[in-house]
């Protein structure tokens, strides 16, 4: 995993609530093995139509907010699905986090552990963010802050102190688990 | 990330009364979770699919890993699979090469790493949600988990059972461990009996209508009450199987005399002697009397009528015989109805539909199947619908064919198809055509969740079957026949 400390870019608004994962990447994607190409099929059915070509109409295919590097989004964002093909997709679309104002648990646990930082924030924030689709954002996960370049208004968030050290450090949750060899035979002979 | 700081129950005297949710969750915590780290979990059980799986087994390949336990992972296919046959040539009519390269990798990765497969020649193939516990793989006080949020059905046992993603997989497959957050407890509470003609699917779209569809994150439900009591073990695993579309991490129903007359003698459920043991530790599980939830929804399962969805989510459900709201949860509904093609004040009673589809790990089982049977019997698939039939399982379909439900299907001019998730997720080229209108015994009503352009109305097996035969939205209550 990349270490992830501090990202800067402007952002991408997509307000609706409940975006689910067969939007941020539908099903008949997932036929591959491999993590490959998601990024250009990430949103395919709003962002293509029936041809195939980019909907102009669709906020991800306009400049700038095709090189945004957060995306702000609707309540309960990354509903539905386990797949990880979701922030694997949003990360191959150029994204490194995601604000909303609730993110469905599967989704976050999915992002936390490939360096797509999902962050939590108030509505009165979240309100200030869809109102200026595009505004550069700074992101420091080792303050926990969300801070709007043009006012300097600034958000805190929490983060599980275990994910953030991953985040900050590149560490791979299953360096963890492996070390943790020991208890866990100690646990399967006292079941046994 | 709500719950940050998980406190360490397992120091707690045994005699504080205790949730069905704290006694699993305790017996599985390898190490309790710290300032530092989250609770490492022990997991019984991995349910393996194609599409969840591959990157998972390329990740332990990198590392030079083996599976850690085996003999504790249950692996089938059934996303990208045909529901059709396969020729005289036994070659399976895969939707593209994609598809099929996806299963050939299941069945390699599973030979590669000593793992059983249910493969399409298996008696035992069929959706994993299904086989799981009609293996008797899944048991009370269990830990499961799959790369599939559909694996909160496993609940129905009194299992706790999640969906996970891919990294995860890899992680369970590795340590046969996962580092979790302990989540937080809601007790769902169904008071009274449900009417009639109305079932587990109504129940749990009345429950997601009144709570939303974000309104159970980072909770684990616990189902209670009479109405659930009352539920057979299928009707629990419908109840189950949609907590995931509340946003809950997973859904549990105390086991009970029913789930063990079950699991008895099962292929995978414990044997003689390790019947009785095992039985007697299962009694201990149930929620102990004055035990705390976090929260408690009551629903007063009596006044619950046949549910039918209306939007683009599971929460924008109603009764049938209601007229589509303008709003749901202070949410409008105005951008999921020009999707639907409806208009807020409306029924749905009387609307055209395309596209029947009765399966999936929602309503795919032998009880769902009798219950469509009843409505299918001695009528016709209405002129210009496609109804598409699709046990869950090897052994549904057995099971249904000995019962002659197949012949009932067949002579109304229903398609009877090979196990598959199928229509669900429209993975397999079973598919609802752009702009069609489906009734799906299914999960999700996303938009282009059955196809691109799909348009989905999501009800009971009984509620389906009636718009098969009369060719428009029916409240089945008004054939008979259930």
């Amino acid at each position: 995993m990349d270490v992830f400390r501090q990202v800067t870019s402007h952002t991408a608004v997509l307000p609706q609530a409940n975006i689910d994962t067969d939007q941020i990447i539908p099903a008949r994607f997932l036929k591959i093995t491999d993590k490959q190409g998601l990024g250009e099929n990430a949103f395919y059915d709003w962002r293509y139509d029936e041809q195939g070509k980019p909907n102009p109409a669709f906020v991800l295919n306009q400049n700038p907010f095709d090189q945004a590097g957060v995306l702000v989004a609707g309540d309960n964002f990354g509903c539905g699905s386990s797949r990880e093909h979701a922030p694997w997709a949003l990360l191959g679309k150029g994204f490194r986090a995601v604000i909303s104002t609730r993110i469905a648990d599967i989704f976050s646990n999915n992002a936390l552990k490939n360096g797509l930082l999902p962050i939590v924030v108030d509505s009165a924030f979240h309100q200030k963010l869809t109102a200026q689709p595009g505004a550069t954002v700074n992101i420091d996960l080792e303050q926990q802050t969300v801070t709007l370049a043009e006012d300097g208004a600034r958000v805190g968030f929490t983060i599980d102190p275990f994910a953030r050290y991953c985040m900050l450090h590149g560490i791979d949750h299953l360096d963890f688990l492996l070390q943790q060899e020991e208890a866990i035979k100690a646990y399967e002979e006292a079941a046994a | 990330m709500e719950h940050p700081s998980p406190t360490n129950q397992g120091s707690s005297p045994p005699s504080r009364p205790r949730t069905l949710f704290e006694k699993i969750w305790q017996q599985h915590e390898v190490k309790a979770a710290t300032a530092d780290h989250p609770a490492v979990l022990y997991i019984d059980l991995h349910l393996i699919h194609e599409v969840t799986s591959p990157q998972a087994f390329d990740e332990l390949r990198r590392r030079g890993l083996k599976v850690r336990r085996p003999d504790r992972c249950l692996a089938t296919m059934d996303h990208s699979t045909p529901s059709l046959p396969a020729d005289a040539a036994g070659a399976f009519p895969y939707v593209d090469d994609l598809a099929r390269k996806q299963v050939e990798k299941l069945v390699e990765n599973c030979r590669a790493f000593g793992i059983e497969l249910y493969d399409l020649n298996s008696e035992h193939q069929g959706i994993v949600h299904v086989i799981g516990p009609e293996m008797g793989a899944t048991q009370p006080g269990k830990t499961i988990v799959c790369g599939d949020s559909h694996t909160s059905t496993h609940g129905a046992f009194g299992a706790l059972a999640f969906g996970i993603g891919t990294s995860e997989v890899g992680h369970v497959m590795a340590t046969q461990c996962l580092l979790q957050h302990r989540p937080k407890t809601t007790a769902v509470e169904f008071t009274g009996r449900l009417k009639p003609g109305v079932g587990a699917k109504d129940m749990i779209l009345a429950l997601i209508a009144e709570i939303g569809v974000g309104g159970g994150t980072g909770q684990v439900f616990e189902y209670r009450g009479e109405a659930v009591e009352a539920l057979s073990m299928e009707e629990r695993m419908t109840l189950c199987n949609m907590s995931i579309e509340a946003g809950a991490r997973a859904g549990l129903v105390a086991p009970d005399q029913k789930t063990f007359d079950y699991l008895k003698g099962r292929p995978w459920s414990p044997q003689g002697q390790a019947w009785e043991k095992a039985v007697a530790r299962w009694r201990e599980l149930p929620t102990d009397e004055g035990a705390a939830f976090d929260r408690v929804v009551h629903i007063d399962a009596s006044r619950i009528e046949p549910m039918i969805t209306f939007g683009t989510h599971p929460g924008m459900a109603m009764p049938i015989d209601d007229t589509v709201p303008a709003e749901i949860h202070g949410e409008a509904t105005d951008k999921a109805l020009n999707y639907m093609q409806f208009k807020a004040g409306e029924t749905l009673i009387g609307k055209k539909v395309d596209v029947v589809f009765i399966g999936s790990c929602t309503n795919s089982r032998i009880s769902d199947l009798r219950e469509a049977a009843s409505i299918f019997r001695d009528r016709n698939v209405a002129p210009g619908v496609r109804a598409l039939i699709v046990p869950g399982s090897k052994k549904v379909k057995a099971m249904a064919e000995a019962e002659g439900l197949d012949q009932i299907f067949r002579a109304a001019g229903a398609e009877w198809r090979e196990p598959s998730c199928s229509m669900c997720i429209a993975m397999n080229g079973d598919q609802v055509g752009a702009g069609q209108l489906a009734v799906s015994t299914s999960n999700r009503n996303f938009e282009g969740r059955q196809g691109k352009g799909s348009r989905t109305l999501l009800a009971g097996p009984a509620t389906a079957a009636a718009a098969a035969v009369t060719g428009v939205v029916t409240d089945a209550r008004r054939l008979g026949g259930t």
